[in-house]
């Protein structure tokens, strides 16, 4: 196959190149392929460019979409033979976050029963535990925990007004009981303020030193994000920022893990707080995703940068934000005291550092975020 | 062709470019320099109906190419900016609520206490009284060009109200009756990207991502825009802007800021970008005290 141009019917190559683009991991539906096909006749398909462009705008969604666009428009137009360029499934990645939790998965079904007879006592007492020292089967139960837990968004005042018994006069509603009364302004209908969800975004640090938390947070992450969908920000912070939102999003627990897992690269690396944190805060959080949100970093502050950097970046985020939280699962443990480095940094600009090691106090923290 | 509303045999707009290349050269008689990927955007949103949706940094133009694109195909240009709680009160219409009062109450005065609810209520529900937000003014006086701005600013259900509008451009009101443009407005969305945007709106779009513009063609912005500008002082600022744009600043510079630099120099009479001009009148381009400290204390890199 070479240039679409050479043959009568060009067709099936735009099709091709459009089921390649989907293999690179674009998301060209048929409604996108319809709308390419569309554009292809508008334009002068002999020149490369238009060609280009054409598809560029039909087919991509996002800027992540772009390279992997052209990589593939200049292997498929360039006349070499459409070979996958690249599996759907790199199979050398690992979900690694899946494969923490597969090591409870594994445990036999038939002890569920009588496990579960006992779970309420055992409750209680798991919740208090500390993840990071939890055997699988406990792991296993803090999950459907974890699922259970409601959280409810902050709200803030929405630009909106709903009928209320005080507030102010709701000229509309009032005059449409005029109406019905023949004229007469019998009854004054007033209207309040509507609230709305406060957005939150949540940071979780997946470094190699938070590495027997992450998986915990990232599930409390979930159900943070299943509670309201569209008010919630996931992302992860280590050597590189990575946004789990989308995979998040996904109802069924065990898929939005192995998701995120197969998004985050990072995974259990090092650490460049400061760093990342800049990389949020210029390219979603400056922008407005942080601006009036409820922040909640999740992190030990262990950070090998300087942690001046880390210190300033925080202190952007606290001009940004609503509220602040900093969660160091280490701040639960007996005898913490807040003397590392990258704690200190950020200790002034953060508006509560809060424990977050076990279930009871990720519960904590849902109410402080509740209250925000 | 596209299945949906928009496609189809509808009247054309006035001026109506037979290329990309053709729609450029009408946008540069009106100061705007599109490069080829914007020209085949805007030809292909003219051409397919279909609105064109505008993501990348701030100041890369987005909000211009709309400016632009209204004057180049002499169609009025109609803007809603996105904000915050916007709703279709807002956005569409609004009913005059305190003329109706008056109105009623001149109506009770006039007809002496035999008022008709049905008839009063039916002279309330007019043209008269209705107030046409942006949304329903392009339904009515398209075909015009309609810029939905920064619509990353709206809440997401201000998205899926939009997605009707787009799909069927009508909106029923419904004390009054449907609206229908007999001419889909061509439809410009910008977003910063401060969050994501529906797919499903996005499916409806083209989409194109509106980069910072390469070296030559902001020196060609600059000297289009600032009139009586030097050649060297206009290559001397784009190279000095662009520089700043790898500087990993709080707030990288757009072409709008170029642009204010360059009209800040003119004013002051220089054709040279030298190091005491440039710490002068840094403020026009920088707007965070972190960034300025930043570029004074590496001033000499920044001139090359």
């Amino acid at each position: 196959m070479s240039t679409p141009a050479r043959g009568d019917d060009v067709l099936p190559g735009l099709v091709g190149f459009a089921a390649a683009l989907r293999e690179a991991g674009l998301r060209c539906d048929a409604h996108r392929v319809q709308a390419y096909l569309a554009a292809v006749e508008q334009v002068d398909i002999g020149d490369p460019r238009q060609l280009y462009w054409a598809g560029r705008v039909t087919l991509c969604s996002e800027p992540d979409d772009l390279p992997r666009y052209d990589e593939a428009f200049a292997a498929w137009f360039s006349g070499e033979s459409p070979v996958r360029r690249r599996p759907t499934l790199p199979v050398s990645v690992q979900p690694r976050i899946a494969a923490l939790a597969a090591e409870s998965t594994t445990g036999e079904n038939t002890a569920d029963d009588e496990r579960l007879s006992v779970a309420a006592s055992e409750a209680e007492v798991l919740r208090e535990r500390d993840l990071a020292e939890l055997t699988s089967a406990e792991r296993r139960h803090l999950r459907e925990l974890m699922a259970k837990l409601r959280p409810v968004p902050a709200v803030r005042p929405s630009l909106r007004y709903r009928p209320a018994r005080r507030g102010r006069l709701d000229a509309r509603r009032t005059l449409r009981a005029m109406l019905a009364d023949g004229g007469e302004p019998s009854r004054l209908v007033r209207s309040r303020r509507r609230t709305r969800p406060r957005k939150a975004v949540l940071l979780v640090d997946v470094s190699g030193s938070m590495k027997p938390y992450a998986d915990s947070l990232l599930r409390f992450a979930h159900v943070v994000v299943r509670g309201a969908p569209s008010d919630v920000e996931v992302f992860t912070l280590g050597t590189r920022l990575t946004r789990v939102t989308r995979q998040l999003r996904q109802r069924d627990p065990e898929r939005a893990m192995l998701d995120a897992g197969r998004a985050v690269a990072d995974f259990a690396g090092g650490t460049r707080l400061g760093e990342t944190l800049r990389v949020f805060l210029d390219r979603w959080g400056q922008r407005g995703m942080a601006r009036r949100a409820t922040v909640v970093i999740f992190s030990d502050g262990w950070e090998r940068g300087d942690a001046s950097l880390l210190g300033e970046q925080v202190a952007r985020l606290r001009r940004l934000a609503h509220r602040v939280f900093w969660v160091n699962p280490h701040a639960g443990h007996a005898g913490y005291e807040p003397v590392q480095s990258g704690i200190t940094a950020v200790l002034p600009y953060v508006d509560r550092l809060l424990a977050g090691h076990s279930l009871a106090t990720l519960e904590r923290l849902l109410r402080e975020i509740a209250h925000a | 062709m596209a299945s949906d509303g928009t496609a189809g045999a509808v009247p054309e707009a006035p001026a109506s470019p037979g290329s990309p290349d053709e729609l450029a050269g009408l946008l540069e008689g009106t100061g705007y320099l599109a490069d080829p990927g914007i020209a085949t955007a805007a030809f292909l949103a003219l051409r397919m109906r279909r609105p064109l949706f505008c993501e990348g940094e701030p100041g890369t133009g987005k909000t211009s190419l709309a400016v632009a694109l209204a004057e180049a195909l002499e169609l009025p240009l109609i803007r809603l900016q996105c904000h915050e709680g916007i709703d279709a009160g807002q956005a569409l219409y609004e009913w005059d609520f305190p003329r109706q009062l008056l109105h009623l109450r001149a109506l009770e005065a006039a007809e002496g206490g035999r008022l008709s609810v049905d008839a009063a209520e039916q002279s309330l529900y007019t043209e008269r009284f209705l107030l046409a937000r942006p949304l329903l003014q392009a339904l009515i006086c398209a075909p015009c060009v309609l810029l939905v701005d920064e619509l990353d600013r709206a809440d997401d259900e201000f998205e899926a109200f939009l997605l009707q509008l787009l799909d069927e451009n009508a909106v029923t009101i419904p004390e009054y009756g449907e609206v229908r443009a007999e001419t889909p407005p061509l439809v410009v969305l910008t977003s910063n990207r401060t969050r994501e945007v529906h797919d499903a709106l996005k499916r409806r779009c083209l989409y194109h991502w509106v980069e910072h513009p390469g070296f030559e063609r902001e020196v060609a912005i600059l000297r289009r825009r600032i009139p009586g500008i030097d050649e060297r002082l206009a290559r001397q600022l784009t190279e000095a802007v662009q520089r700043l744009r790898s500087m990993e600043l709080l707030k990288p510079p757009g072409v709008a800021e170029a642009l204010d630099w360059a009209q800040a120099l003119t004013a002051l009479g220089k054709d040279e970008l030298d190091a005491e001009t440039a710490a002068t009148t840094l403020g026009a381009v920088l707007k965070y005290s972190e960034d300025l400290d930043r570029v004074r204390a590496s001033l000499d890199s920044l001139l090359g």
